[in-house]
């Protein structure tokens, strides 16, 4: 750690540390009741915990992101940041409103809209946050004498993210608009600015952990983030298929959607090829591992699972089932949730200057989470396809269909538990990494 | 080769162009919704039901339009296909409808309401959705 302000980054990151946690939580109260163990549907029903899994998700990447741009900037800008004692206020005012939002969602208190449950009064309170967050890195970057690209796209990504969260509070009395605006800030964040957020993330780990030339690294990243807004800006008419909006989304939507999953293509040769070519021998060969997960299984998650429903005649049969949701546990897994662990790992023990990324339950949480996380995508997804075909295909009912695929519910809560013994390893080693240091200095000098 | 600089236009310029035509597809769309959804149809009533549709949160469960959640059925069709008493039943007491089986919560919606949310549920059922649900193709 160079600078004393990088610090803050340990608060936001224990932070996604706790949410992570509950995030699981609820997602186990839904799979026990998928096999008929709704046991707290008096006191959180289904739709409670599914709003509150899913924004906890959310809030906890956001809150990684957050970190990874209060460690990165000052590192690339070589200077503190400008305003370390807005970075607390922002840091303690951020817990507060999820933590209102999430104690709220247990008393109804939110808008039935996916995704963008948190009340509009909390909407504000987001925004403001943001805003003091964005001030703040911003002015470190445009005081800095030193502007890398990595920088510059990491800006750009969380400025933008925070510009499209503004379409989520158009209000309109017709459904369909409302979905479409909706969607402005889902598909436009997580297959168009987080990707820069990520993109640039992965650049800072690997000019870190590769030590290849930076010139090259950040050619690249602009080639990859240019193919990402060529697809996926016009790719969100794979969301405008059937809301009711016109039939010319079938054609726009499904020819770019198909060419997105070449930026997560873009994205894993490039972390493989740049971690082949720069030897490994950084100390943290761990954070490395990491990040080629990122790269990999989000190509895995996005690119390969999301073009298999993308095109509008696949669509049709699998638009709202479980292969939808097959789609999204890999495709945030591996894009977004991998790439906050993997900053965490590489950054922590700058932090606290204790390094546990050697150890063998540091390890085994890399593994025993990943390898959960792609067996919980497989239950998704074998029960999705049976849903698929027995009930849009064949015709069955709903809830006959719902029992038929039961036990696959089993098969996932299995590998659930491997992938949370996993992420309780990694909770585990990020406590005993210890608070943050008081002195400066760079823990990976060999 | 691409130099740095090339790869940098290439992004810029992309980006440009493309949200640029996004813009316009977009301004087409609201253009043509009011239309292909009979906003003609939008009565006060439906927007009742629509507010009381987000405030409870059914998406939480069901999916509408093919969005939401898939823990109870799609609901775009359901007015069609069930019609407005079974709705108003389940909106009573969904044990009821459904002896047993998975739980959908008990609201305590008045008579008024409950018609809202049919008129809403009716609404949707008209929107002109590119063909989704599709038939089952034995059917
Ligand atoms: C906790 C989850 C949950 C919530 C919240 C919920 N539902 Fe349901 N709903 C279900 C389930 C599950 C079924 C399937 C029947 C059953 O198992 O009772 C169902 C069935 C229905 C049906 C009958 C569908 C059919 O094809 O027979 C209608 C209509 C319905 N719900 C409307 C609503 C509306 C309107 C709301 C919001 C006010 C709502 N539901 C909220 C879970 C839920
Ligand atoms: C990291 C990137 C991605 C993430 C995190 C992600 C996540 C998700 C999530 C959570 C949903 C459900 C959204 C909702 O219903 O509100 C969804 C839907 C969808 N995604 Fe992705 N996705 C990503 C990339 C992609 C890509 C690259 C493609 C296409 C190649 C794709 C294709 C789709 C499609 C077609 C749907 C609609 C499914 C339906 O009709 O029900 N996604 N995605
Ligand atoms: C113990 C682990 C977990 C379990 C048991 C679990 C289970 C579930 C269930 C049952 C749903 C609802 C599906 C439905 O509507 O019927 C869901 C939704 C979702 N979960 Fe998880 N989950 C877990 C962990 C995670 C993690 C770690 C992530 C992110 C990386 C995640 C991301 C999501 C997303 C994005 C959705 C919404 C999907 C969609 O709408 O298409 N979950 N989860
Ligand atoms: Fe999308």
């Amino acid at each position: 750690m160079k600078y004393k302000s990088q610090k803050i980054a340990y608060y936001f990151f224990a932070f996604s540390m706790l949410l992570l946690f509950l995030q699981i939580c609820y997602g186990f109260v839904m799979g026990f009741a998928r096999i008929g163990y709704d046991v707290l549907h008096e006191w959180i029903p289904f739709n409670e915990a599914r709003t509150t899994h899913t924004n906890l998700l959310v809030v906890w990447l956001l809150s990684g992101f957050m970190g990874a741009a209060y460690y990165i900037i000052p590192e690339e800008g070589d200077r503190e940041l400008e305003w370390p004692w807005l970075g607390m206020v922002q840091f303690w005012s951020l817990a507060v409103v999820a933590v209102t939002a999430v104690i709220g969602f247990h008393f109804s208190w939110w808008e039935g809209r996916k995704f963008l449950e948190i009340p509009r009064e909390l909407d504000y309170l987001v925004v403001v946050n943001v805003l003091a967050f964005i001030a703040n890195i911003g002015m470190t970057l445009y005081k800095s004498k030193r502007k890398t690209t990595t920088a510059g796209i990491i800006f750009f990504g969380l400025f933008a993210a925070a510009l499209f969260y503004l379409p989520g509070m158009i209000d309109s009395d017709n459904q369909t608009i409302d979905s479409f605006f909706r969607w402005w800030v889902v598909h436009l964040w997580v297959e168009g600015v987080w990707e820069l957020i990520m993109g640039g993330i992965l650049s800072f780990l690997l000019i870190k952990l590769t030590g290849i030339d930076r010139e090259v690294i950040e050619k690249w990243l602009y080639v990859i983030v240019g193919l990402t807004f060529l697809s996926g800006i016009l790719g969100i008419g794979h969301h405008y298929y059937f809301i009711g909006t016109p039939n010319y989304w079938l054609w726009i939507g499904g020819f770019f959607s198909a060419l997105e999953p070449l930026a997560f293509l873009g994205m894993a040769i490039f972390a493989i090829t740049m971690s082949k070519k720069g030897g490994r021998n950084h100390p943290n060969m761990l954070a490395l591992k990491w990040s080629l997960a990122c790269s990999i299984l989000s190509f895995v998650g996005a690119g390969f699972l999301g073009f298999a429903h993308t095109l509008p005649n696949i669509n049709v049969w699998t638009h709202g089932t479980l292969v939808t949701g097959m789609h999204g546990h890999l495709a945030f897994w591996g894009a977004y949730a991998s790439l906050v662990l993997a900053i965490i790992t590489y950054a922590l023990p700058q932090i606290t200057g204790r390094k546990l990324f050697d150890t063998g339950i540091a390890e085994y949480a890399f593994w025993a989470s990943n390898i959960g996380m792609v067996a919980m995508t497989t239950a998704f997804g074998v029960a999705g396809v049976a849903q698929v075909v027995l009930e849009r295909r064949m015709g069955m009912d709903f809830l006959a269909v719902q029992t038929e695929i039961q036990p696959h519910f089993i098969g996932l809560l299995l590998a659930a538990t491997l992938f949370t013994s996993g992420i309780l390893a990694y909770i585990y080693v990020f406590v005993k990494s210890g608070l943050p240091r008081q002195d400066l200095g760079e823990i990976y000098d060999k | 080769m691409l130099s740095k600089n090339g790869a940098k236009y290439f992004f810029l310029i992309g980006t440009g162009f493309f949200f640029a035509i996004f813009l316009g597809l977009t301004y087409d769309s609201l253009k043509q919704v009011p239309k292909q959804t009979h906003e003609e149809n939008l009565t006060p009533q439906v927007v009742r039901g629509k507010n009381l549709f987000d405030k409870s949160n059914c998406m939480g469960c069901h999916t509408i339009l093919g969005e939401g959640a898939y823990y109870a059925p799609e609901l775009t069709k359901v007015y069609e296909t069930k019609g407005a008493d079974w709705i108003k039943n389940m909106l009573t007491d969904p044990e009821a409808v459904y002896p047993g089986a998975r739980k959908m919560r008990k609201y305590k919606f008045t008579e008024g309401e409950k018609d809202d949310l049919v008129a809403f549920l009716k609404w949707i059922s008209e929107i002109e959705t590119n063909g989704y649900p599709a038939k089952p193709v034995n059917q």
